[in-house]
């Protein structure tokens, strides 16, 4: 036995220093477009460069592109198959917290004494797996989500809020709406990736609700497919106040691909 | 009777068990699956093969690569595309890595489930460095986005593949560290041997594939059987252990993992010159199968292609929908808390098995 506590002193402490410091460690982040929205020379430029995003995260305004962090999927189309590509940062790029209005703002719905400790359910409604591989890492040493206060719980009788990934497949849909009534208030959700945003490649179709928000009201969005641990770490820093966010509407968010019905 | 999900555990898939139990002891276990259905074969017809290539990487991330790969070599089946050398090797370089980073994470896993603190962390910092290693070499952590019918979408430089060469490298002896260690834990060895034994003949009965068949003693690995990308110019062997137990799967995810690192040192100084792409792809009607060997056993990938070019048709054969038949076998006259244990053993995703 002396052998793994000895294994254990030796390692050190790995943990990121986020949120103190920015994490600047390679491959924290798969990154997503930059230097948007531009203005392209004509329309006919403007709508090539839209043309080749899958998920509508590329917006045209007559000669203006935009980007929409929540739809985009990092399937690095605009990167590499396009010429000329667009600009692309993943260093230190990972502050993808959204909250959705009208819900209420940082730390508002959460009083003071949930700011250090805050309990999670997580909910698989259909999610790839990378997803919820991403969650397990937050438990894990690099990350450690227990130091900032941050504990899951297997039942969401002690949750205070509802991590939800995956884009609500019909047989889940029963199963997380009990998990939701079961909670007591305040309660929080955080839809975690595009599936859970929007439907993600999924979209609303014949077996799936496209997006958390159809079925029960959600506080904030965690762009990324999948979104990386310190993505889901800074939304759940901004659900107690404790970091900034932007704000959208959910006529914002759920601009995804069309039905498949 | 005791219900066991759809949601349980602190990050599981959903799932559920029906345990039919007496006080401690289990004695059958009825799985029941398909929460998760999305419908992705329902959802890729009628879509153009462009589209239906982000649903084939991300019905199960896990295992994105192996699975885009398979869909691709369907389409260029079909389209009589002719990928150039490098991007045939770069295909086993990308899709190596993907078999090493999962099955670290199926030995984290393993250590997770005998609540091992110090090993789970120890097998989480290695899968958080194969993470970011991939994320530094592909851009992307879980390798979506490489795959393109007709070749890859990323080139590697000659300073990454030294460096990736090396890296995985150390990853693997820090592994092998953490390996020889587990072995000599008499309190880790009491709870994953013995447990959840599947015979050879029943694994053969019911088809099992990947690590799980392999465990069994059954030798079978789409790599060797009916080569795919390069595999027919790289040697490797394939591992095999008897016991069929929990024991005997966590020696074959850590030989194959070897495997994977020799293979990736092999080829990664070697790497044929020239272009990743075939160029301009035309989509041509008809029907093709694509196969790989995913990280978690064989999957097949059946595609057939509309006049108009778009997908009339996709089937899918996964090997976690393979393997979750035959887990009832193993999960059999057992104590309760061997549970966890047994289903990490398995280490199958049920994305991938209900599509």
């Amino acid at each position: 036995m002396w052998k793994w506590v000895w294994e254990g002193l030796k390692t050190g402490i790995v943990t990121t220093a986020y949120p103190a410091q920015v994490e600047t460690a390679f491959g924290v982040s798969p990154g997503c477009p930059a230097g948007l929205p531009r203005i392209s020379a004509t329309s006919q430029e403007a709508e090539e460069v839209v043309s080749c995003c899958p998920s509508g995260a590329l917006k045209r305004q007559d000669r203006q592109v935009s980007f929409q962090k929540q739809q985009c999927i990092h399937c690095y189309r605009c990167l590499r198959q396009l010429t000329p590509p667009l600009e692309w940062e993943s260093l230190g790029n990972y502050e993808w917290a959204v909250y959705l209005r009208p819900a209420t703002e940082g730390g508002e719905k959460f009083g003071r004494s949930f700011r250090r400790s805050l309990h999670l359910r997580v909910v698989d409604a259909g999610a790839c797996g990378a997803c919820l591989s991403e969650i397990e890492q937050l438990n894990k040493p690099y990350y450690n989500m227990h130091r900032l206060g941050f504990f899951l719980t297997p039942t969401p009788r002690d949750a205070d809020v509802l991590l939800v990934a995956g884009p609500v497949t019909d047989h889940m849909r029963l199963p997380l709406l009990k998990a939701y009534e079961a909670m007591p208030t305040p309660k929080g959700v955080i839809a975690l990736g595009a599936c859970a945003i929007f439907g993600g490649i999924f979209g609303a179709g014949f077996a799936s609700l496209g997006g958390v928000s159809n079925l029960i009201p959600v506080d904030i969005l965690v762009p990324g497919c999948p979104p990386p641990p310190l993505a889901i770490l800074h939304a759940l820093l901004a659900l107690v106040g404790r970091a900034q966010a932007e704000t959208c509407s959910a006529a914002d968010a759920s601009q995804g691909v069309d039905s498949h019905v | 009777m005791m219900p066991v999900g759809p949601i349980y555990s602190d990050v599981a898939e959903s799932a559920f068990f029906l345990l039919e139990s007496v006080g401690e002891d289990v004695i059958r276990t009825n799985p029941r699956f398909f929460y998760k259905f999305r419908g992705v074969e329902k959802v890729a017809e009628g879509q153009s093969v462009e589209q239906v290539l982000l649903l084939a990487e991300r019905f199960s991330g896990t295992s994105a690569f192996a699975h885009s790969l398979a869909f691709c070599q369907a389409v260029e089946t079909i389209c009589e595309i002719e990928v150039p050398p490098r991007a045939r090797a770069l295909r086993v370089v990308y899709a190596e890595l993907e078999r090493f980073r999962h099955h670290l994470a199926a030995i984290a896993g393993i250590c997770n489930s005998t609540a091992l603190a110090v090993a789970t962390s120890q097998a989480g910092i290695l899968e958080e460095e194969a993470l970011r290693l991939s994320c530094a070499i592909t851009g992307h952590r879980y390798l979506f986005g490489l795959n393109l019918p007709g070749g890859v979408s990323l080139d590697l430089s000659g300073r990454q593949c030294d460096f990736l060469s090396q890296a995985v490298q150390d990853l693997f002896q820090k592994l092998e560290k953490l390996f020889n260690l587990l072995r000599y834990s008499s309190s880790f060895l009491d709870r994953v041997e013995e447990v959840g034994i599947i015979t050879k003949e029943k694994a053969r009965s019911y088809g099992l594939v990947g690590p799980i068949a392999r465990a069994s003693g059954i030798v079978r690995d789409l790599r060797q059987v009916s080569p795919y990308a390069a595999y027919d110019e790289v040697s490797f062997e394939v591992p095999r252990e008897d016991e069929g137990d929990g024991y005997a799967r966590l020696r074959v995810l850590f030989q194959e993992a070897e495997q994977s690192m020799r293979i990736l040192r092999a080829l990664l100084p070697s790497l044929p010159k020239g272009k990743v792409t075939s160029g301009e792809v035309i989509i041509k009607p008809g029907a093709a199968l694509g196969w790989t060997e995913a990280p978690r056993g064989a999957t097949w990938h059946w595609v057939r292609i509309d006049e108009q070019g778009r997908v009339a048709r996709y089937h899918l054969t996964t090997p976690s929908f393979v393997n979750w038949h035959g887990f009832h076998l193993a999960a059999e006259e057992f104590a309760y808390q061997d549970f966890p244990i047994i289903m990490a053993t398995f280490g199958l995703s049920n994305a991938e098995c209900d599509r």
